[in-house]
């Protein structure tokens, strides 16, 4: 009687200390407001779907910031164990042998199957080795698309269902919005990335030498090509007519689309929940315009967004349960559910599948057309992705030096060739800091 | 004025009535602005008078941030940026009148040494060395903490120089009084220095305490999470996207946060901050 | 000036000194001496591996058109703010020291300023300014005035410049009041009687004797828009367009922690180092009393 009890209590008090001994696993992640609150409520049903760990996530501030942060604490010898990177930050995760675990190997040692195959191939060719190997978990992604306030264009005499497709019909649509009227033509996010960088996969072109600095650090830029420097100066014709309005190098145009300023509008995929949720007129998403002339476009898009890295020096059992986690957010219900609630791509064939099955893009059209237009063609060497060490600058001074020609201090071939000059500098830089 | 020319004093007024205007323009729609609702900003123009969502603005940014950026409540942001202005201005005040006595009232072998290693810090201002000492508070493992957000900023040469100067001023008689007293060096220090500094110090507390208030680079470096934001840097942070996407009237309500206590101290304590502003300059 | 009267002990001093020394030397030599390691190393952000390059990441900043232009910008920048502050705050000052009545309202109304933090300062004037939805902008706009900050460097400079100076304009005003108030009035009424008009009075006599003030308001000024101007610049136009508003300080910080060049950020503290120097120096040597013992 008396040893059962105490067998009982032992059990019972081993059982508790267990239960108590979860496992912190800390991610540090810079999605703010709706998006913070999502990612906290995936941490919570991983969580609860299981008692050994436990997933903290924190929200730490923009990119750059939490990037900083993040690389502060490594040194100091106390960094998260998931860190969410955004894809310009992919060469200098990656060049951090020993900072830096492969999700592959992660997965690998915990046991967990692993197929990188079921993503996406732009998504995972982005977040991969030469060799094939997956070197960080895509979680948050998006394209570029283009936006069209279609009450605007039935005003200027426009078929509203017919939405540019090349840059010759986008600039006949943008002389007769001008003609009737209206203030703001076209505007658009992070100009880099839309009219450089997607740019070039989108016409199949390079952005870099040695597949977009994915074969190697001795990468450079290939922006001032002839192509590069004609649509540049499309661009910079459309500004002095008063047809394009430069809005800043982040988000800030998709504001001035979804308070019914502008008519056009190139940005994020995400932007859609925004313009969903505050544009009062009708709209309609589509394909990027190409450049009809271009032999083998338009190709495919590239991705934006972040993906999350494993930092090192952790124990055994947290990589475990990383990849537990990632176990987690690779289920297609649960991808399904971030993509569905956020506007980003759904990474794996699974999930797209699931979500269309679910009749998604059925009820809301154009939903779809982010994966349509990175899954256009299979991806060529320009148009898997880019991996440019301290990509960071390297966009900076891209957007400086467009800057320059909007603000009619350059001209788009000195602007370009000025680029690519300071880029390399930039990029010689990073390949001496990483030799070693 | 020695004439005694009434137009000429009645431009003077209208001149000084421009000028308070002007500077106090941007404050007033800045109010205006924190009881308007989103809509009514983003439709231009602004409407020039107070609106109905004082309440409405307020207690939401208090309680839980903006929703669209930034979603830390401004109330812990303020508790925070209280903590820190009042541990930096008194913390700041109590080293460097301790210093400030060291250095005055004893000879020792290194006091011109160490007098100059405090002075050459006039020359560093943390600009100048922003990403080390991040590296050094990484080092010793306070990022996003209290101590992090004061110790490194504890230690002011300005304060230590105006007390040394205050008490350069002190006759030496009640030194003398004091020594043939037979009280050692600390007593003088609690019973004479102490009280004859309590001016100064006020003074030296309404400066310090503002410009504690007011930090920004530093707190931005070293805070990374929502709950250790200070109010100033907490505002930049509610700037999420483009002009026309950021909250605007919450983001203006927490300004008006932000900027009331130091400017109450201002306003209250005008007679010391006068009085520590001239003398901090000498 | 020395003190008669001393203690001596063989400790107290010490410990007394203790703290600020402390602080001072963990969070300021230390540091500093960092910046100056680092300034000679070209290293990863994770600081894995690192390469001793002797002065070449000076080299490429004295060789960067960007950085050069950084200088000129701050220069540029630091003089508008100096200048315009500093002519403002003394217009107001004479004012304010003619009149009588409502004296101490007028210094109350026009020094709070001073207690709002600069970053917050540029927050409210990009919000008047701002391109969409300013009210400053529809006025500007209704003027005829295509105002659009993010796309023109003028009008950029012209933002952060206003922001910045309207916080100090209260600093400005408050020493020049002080200034003329400690003017002996009998200078004045003897100029008077000798027939010289007010504005011959300002120039000949007042404003010579403000020479001190006005000096030593200068240099605090042009410290002020080189340093602490820092939070309104990131709260408003982060250096841009084009970097038209990245003063070297903002550059230091975008470089070291944005873009993750440590060498080349720390070489830029280290040239700013010897400008606080020269600027302290300065003035020490020529507003000071010496520092004396």
């Amino acid at each position: 009687m008396f040893r059962k009890s105490l067998f009982a209590a032992l059990a019972f008090g081993i059982v508790s200390t267990v239960a108590q001994a979860q496992t912190e696993i800390q991610f540090w992640h810079s999605m703010g407001g709706a998006l913070g609150d999502k990612v906290a409520s995936l941490a919570e049903q991983f969580n609860k779907s299981q008692n050994q760990y436990k997933v903290v996530a924190v929200y730490k501030g923009s990119y750059p910031e939490s990037m900083t942060a993040a690389i502060a604490s490594f040194r100091a010898g106390n960094a998260p164990h998931i860190l969410q990177v955004y894809e310009v930050g992919t060469a200098t995760m990656m060049a951090a042998k020993g900072a830096v675990v492969p999700v592959a190997k992660v997965m690998k040692d915990a046991d967990v199957p692993f197929n990188p195959k079921a993503y996406l191939p732009t998504v995972a060719g982005y977040y991969t080795d030469s060799k094939g190997n997956m070197l960080s978990f895509p979680f948050n992604s998006s394209t570029v698309l283009f936006y069209i306030n279609k009450d605007m264009y039935k005003k200027a005499g426009l078929d509203p269902e017919k939405a540019p497709k090349t840059w010759k019909q986008f600039q006949a649509a943008a002389d007769k919005l001008k003609a009737a009227g209206i203030g703001c033509v076209y505007t658009s996010g992070w100009p880099s990335w839309m009219h450089i960088e997607n740019f070039s996969a989108w016409h199949n072109v390079p952005i870099g030498t040695k597949e977009n600095g994915m074969a190697g650090l001795d990468t450079e830029f290939k922006i001032n090509s002839p192509l590069h420097v004609r649509h540049l100066t499309m661009l910079s014709d459309l500004a002095k007519k008063g047809e394009f309005t430069y809005a800043g190098r982040g988000n800030q145009a998709e504001a001035k689309f979804s308070s019914g300023e502008c008519a056009m509008l190139t940005s994020s995929s995400g932007a859609q929940a925004n313009i969903r949720r505050n544009a009062k007129f009708q709209w309609s998403v589509n394909f990027i315009p190409y450049h009809d002339d271009v032999k083998g476009a338009p190709q495919n898009s590239i991705i934006g967004g972040a993906s999350l890295w494993v930092m090192g020096g952790k124990t055994n059992n947290t990589y475990r349960g990383v990849a537990k986690f990632f176990e987690f957010l690779s289920k297609p219900e649960v991808q399904m559910d971030w993509h569905t609630s956020t506007g980003y791509v759904p990474i794996t064939q699974a999930a797209y599948e699931l979500t269309r099955k679910s009749g998604y893009y059925d009820k809301n059209p154009g939903a779809d057309i982010a994966i349509k237009q990175l899954t256009n063609k299979p991806p060529t060497a320009n148009s898997k992705g880019l991996r440019f060490g301290n990509f960071v600058q390297g966009r900076e001074v891209i957007e400086e030096e467009m800057e320059g020609v909007f603000t009619g201090k350059k001209q788009p071939k000195e602007a370009l060739d000025e680029a690519v000059k300071r880029g390399n500098e930039i990029l010689r830089k990073f390949e001496a800091a990483n030799k070693g | 004025m020695v004439e005694n020319r009434p137009w000429g004093t009645f431009l003077a007024h209208a001149v000084l009535i421009i000028g308070v205007i002007l500077v106090a323009f941007p404050l007033y729609v800045t109010f205006v602005a924190s009881t308007l609702t989103y809509d009514e900003i983003v439709n231009v123009p602004m409407p020039l008078l107070p609106g109905d969502q004082l309440l409405e603005n307020y207690s939401q940014v208090l309680l839980s941030g903006s929703t669209k950026g930034s979603s830390a409540p401004v109330s812990t942001m303020l508790m925070n940026s209280f903590i820190m202005a009042m541990v930096v201005a008194c913390g700041k005040i109590a080293i460097s009148i301790l210093s400030a006595f060291a250095i005055v009232y004893f000879r020792f072998p290194g006091r011109n040494f160490f007098f100059w290693m405090i002075f050459v810090t006039l020359m560093l201002p943390i600009e100048v060395r922003i990403i080390p000492t991040f590296k050094v508070a990484a080092d010793l493992g306070i990022l996003d903490s209290y101590l992090g957000l004061t110790l490194p900023l504890i230690a002011s040469a300005t304060a230590t120089f105006l007390l040394r100067q205050f008490f350069l001023t002190i006759p030496d008689e009640l030194a003398e009084a004091a020594r043939i007293d037979g009280a050692g060096p600390m007593r003088f220090f609690w019973d004479v220095v102490l009280p004859l500094s309590k001016t100064s110090m006020a003074a030296l507390f309404v400066i310090l305490f503002i410009v504690g208030w007011n930090e920004y680079l530093w707190p931005l470096l070293i805070t990374s999470q929502e709950s250790m934001y200070t109010v100033v840097i907490g505002i930049k942070r509610m700037i999420a996207g483009g002009d026309a996407s950021n909250e605007w009237n919450l983001i203006m309500a927490t300004a008006m946060l932000a900027m009331l206590p130091p400017a109450l101290v201002v306003m209250l304590m005008q007679k010391w901050f006068v009085k520590g502003l001239v003398e901090t300059e000498k | 000036m020395e003190k008669r009267v001393v203690f001596q002990s063989a400790w107290l001093p010490y410990a007394l000194l203790a703290p600020q020394i402390a602080v001072t030397v963990v969070f300021f030599f230390w540091p500093a001496a960092q910046a100056v390691y680092y300034s000679f190393l070209v290293q990863d952000p994770f600081g894995m591996s690192s390469q001793f390059v002797w002065f070449q990441n000076y080299k490429e900043l004295f060789t960067s058109s960007h950085y050069l232009d950084s200088f000129k910008v701050t220069a540029v920048f630091s003089g508008l703010v100096a200048g315009c502050g500093i002519v403002i705050s003394l217009f107001l000052a004479t004012q304010a020291d003619k009149v009588l009545r409502g004296a101490l309202a007028y210094k109350t109304l026009l020094i709070w300023p001073y207690a709002v933090a600069p970053a917050i300062a540029g927050v409210l004037w990009a919000f008047l300014f701002a391109p969409s939805i300013g009210i400053v902008t529809y006025f500007l706009k209704k003027a005829g005035v295509d105002w659009n900050w993010i796309i023109n460097s003028d009008q950029a400079m012209l933002l952060i410049v206003i922001a910045a100076t309207w916080k100090q304009i209260s600093y400005n005003f408050l020493f020049f009041l002080a200034g003329l108030q400690s003017i002996p009035k009998s200078l004045i009424e003897a100029a008077a009687i000798d027939g010289a008009t007010p504005l011959r009075r300002f120039w000949t006599i007042i404003f010579p004797l403000l020479s001190p003030t006005t000096f030593f308001l200068l240099v605090i000024n042009i410290v002020y828009a080189f340093f602490d101007t820092f939070g309104v610049i990131d709260a408003t136009t982060q250096g841009g367009p084009a970097g038209s508003t990245q003063i070297l300080v903002y550059k230091v910080y975008y470089d070291g922690v944005k873009a993750a060049d440590l060498g080349g950020s720390a070489a830029q503290s280290v040239i700013l180092m010897f400008i606080v120097i020269s600027l302290t120096v300065v003035q020490f040597r020529f507003v000071e009393k010496k520092v004396q013992y």
